[in-house]
């Protein structure tokens, strides 16, 4: 009898089924936890830009604090993911296709960014270009701004986002192995055309997950770009920073309305992030398949 | 294009794969490296492609030097055991690569491109999954497009890394007949690793036997099968039976056996082993015969078309494998526990290099 009982339930469901009011439990649980902590704010942000109708809305976008804000913002994504994705795809393909000395090493220094708080990544910023920093005096002398304008937030961005497309690539490259390339250098082909016609279709939907996710973190950033940027209104204010000071000056509607902009971006990520991250497992089944 | 291997040494950190290795491959040739896993077989295939370097040695193709000559250069085609096939292409882009990356002055044109990859889907009879990603097709079916794809760009040599190691045996078995018939039609130079000796033995024009980075043997099959030169290459093909005993001056004692063995005239009372083949032993009935020995029968097993049996010698824990024709096995009639003679009939003495 039990035998029997037991070669059922195996077979039947799964061998690792809860009761029905269990599953449901659980369920319920984690959905009354998305809705409230991430639904429920998220809708919101939208509620309180919306609260003094469209009119207001788009005036509160049209103020010329915040397009500077949102020009800068544009302006700093637009410098860090092509350099992230160029450093991304140079340091992923040196893990994953080369063994070499000191290359935990690496792949630990690619982590540092997300281990370190981003207080701390622009204080790094200003120890090193700021007025009493090394290289203060001398960036003074020849009348080079770092710190408290754009180069020092668009640095400080790069750092915080360095990870992001080298992290999504390296397991992806190293799970695909080097004979496909190999395979290719035999057949005559040379290192760029190898890169192009039979690297980069393998990696290309963990490439665009990877700088997604990159430019969402570049225009989302708060902490580090708040130590570096000064808050110089119009001038050094990215989109986060210029929520933040409306905010503080009890301006809530326009403080939302810029904040939907962040949220609208979070939205349109997430749903590139969903067929990138679902074609991505489909040629990771079929490289599975293939061996 | 002839191959020649002078010197060949390869370490990877602290492991030996390659220990001075010279080897040479006439053109036109089948030749097959074999070696348990380990036996550096596999550098040495990927150190002649060029996808690794030897630490110290020459690589010789048609007698000029091409050690340094870069993977794109040397006009290997490359067979890897898992396929390499470009996954996100079809099978007829993935023949075609070859041809499509070459620089623009000598790259074939688009109507002859198409020929040449139909004739090579003619050859290995896929005419009909062209438009097929790799996914969709089964594991012979790769293998054959991967060998297709290193073809197409006319390669002097062809070198293959354990080509169906991945395969099931049927497809394995059908697969390298089909190579050897290829190699008969095209005749280029082809090097092919295994480390299955019937595969070698079935499809090579010349063996050569692999261990610890050192080549034990190299010949025909018949050569290396019937003459081994060392205990190992008889160890590692075919079923062996080993016996520990001594040899003096050409006369080698074999458990209670007295033999002739001329090739150790030299020796002085050394201890010594003795190679049996499983099929080389003779089981008989009546005593009689000065070379055989008692023994018991243990077990009686039934593979194939041979019938193995186990035999237990007098001295009650050490057994030997005997492989009886189905014939001779029921001629016999063997029972379990009964007393027979076993006469070997072909044996293989070594002095024993390990003692001291």
């Amino acid at each position: 009898m039990q035998a029997g009982k037991l070669t059922q339930r195996s077979e039947g469901k799964g061998a690792i089924t809860e009761p029905a009011w269990v599953r449901y439990l659980l369920i319920t649980a984690a959905l009354a936890f998305l809705a409230l902590f991430l639904l429920m704010p998220l809708a919101a942000v939208f509620v309180q830009a919306l609260d003094k109708g469209w009119e207001a809305y788009l005036e509160a976008l049209k103020e010329p604090d915040t397009i500077s804000a949102i020009r800068l913002t544009l302006i700093t994504a637009a410098v860090c993911v092509p350099l992230n994705l160029f450093f991304g795809i140079v340091a992923s393909w040196a893990i994953a296709k080369f063994s070499f000395r000191g290359k935990s090493f690496l792949i630990t220094l690619i982590d540092l960014p997300f281990s370190v708080s981003p207080v701390v990544s622009g204080l790094i910023y200003v120890l090193i270009f700021g007025l009493q920093g090394w290289l203060g005096p001398w960036l003074q002398a020849h009348d080079i701004k770092i710190i408290f304008a754009v180069p020092g937030i668009v640095l400080a961005t790069v750092f915080v986002t360095f990870p992001f497309i080298a992290r999504e690539l390296i397991p992806l490259m190293e799970s695909q192995g080097r004979e496909e390339e190999e395979a290719a250098l035999t057949l005559g082909a040379s290192g760029l055309q190898t890169f192009f016609r039979v690297t980069f279709p393998n990696i290309k939907w963990g490439i665009l997950y990877g700088v997604i996710l990159c430019n969402a973190r570049a225009m989302g950033e708060f902490g580090a770009v708040s130590v570096v940027s000064g808050h110089v209104r119009g001038s050094t204010n990215t989109i986060p920073l210029q929520v933040e000071i409306l905010y503080n000056e009890y301006n809530y509607a326009a403080a939302f309305a810029v904040a939907s902009l962040l949220a609208l971006l979070a939205l349109v990520t997430l749903a590139i992030k969903t067929v990138s991250e679902w074609k991505l497992q489909q040629s990771i089944s079929v490289a599975g398949k293939e061996r | 294009m002839s191959i020649d291997i002078e010197g060949i040494s390869k370490t990877f950190g602290g492991f030996t794969a390659l220990d001075n290795v010279s080897l040479k491959v006439p053109s036109g040739e089948l030749v097959a490296l074999l070696g348990p896993s380990g036996s550096g077989k596999t550098s040495l295939l990927r150190i002649i492609a060029g996808l690794e370097a030897p630490d110290s040695g020459r690589i010789l193709f048609d007698g000029e030097e091409a050690t340094k000559r870069q993977v794109q250069e040397r006009q290997v085609g490359f067979v890897f055991q898992h396929y390499a096939l470009f996954r996100h292409m079809t099978v007829f882009d993935n023949i075609a690569f070859g041809l499509t990356v070459k620089p623009k002055k000598i790259r074939p044109g688009k109507q002859e491109i198409r020929d040449k990859v139909n004739k090579l889907l003619h050859l290995i009879q896929l005419e009909n999954l062209a438009d097929r990603y790799p996914a969709q097709l089964s594991g012979g079916q790769r293998q054959r497009v991967a060998l297709a794809r290193a073809l197409a760009v006319e390669p002097q040599v062809l070198l293959l890394d354990e080509p169906f190691g991945a395969l099931d045996a049927k497809v394995r078995l059908e697969l390298r007949r089909w190579l050897r018939r290829l190699h008969d039609e095209i005749h280029v130079t082809s090097v092919f690793v295994t480390h299955d000796q019937e595969e070698a033995l079935e499809v090579a024009d010349r063996i050569v036997v692999m261990n610890n980075g050192r080549i034990e043997q190299q010949g025909t099959p018949s050569e290396v099968y019937d003459h081994p030169a060392t205990p190992f290459v008889y160890d590692f093909l075919g079923n062996v039976n080993l016996f520990q005993g001594r040899v003096h001056e050409g006369t080698a004692q074999m458990g209670g056996l007295n033999l002739s063995s001329p090739e150790n005239a030299s020796a002085h009372d050394a201890p010594a082993v003795g190679y049996v083949r499983s099929h080389d032993i003779a089981i008989e009935r009546q005593a009689g015969d000065p070379g055989a020995i008692k023994a018991e029968v243990r077990y009686l097993l039934s593979v194939g078309p041979l019938v193995r049996v186990d035999l237990l010698l007098p001295d009650g824990n050490r057994t030997i494998e005997v492989d009886l024709t189905r014939e001779e096995a029921e001629r016999l009639q063997l029972t379990i526990g009964e007393q027979v003679f076993a006469r070997p009939r072909k044996m293989r003495v070594f002095v024993d290099d390990y003692q001291i």
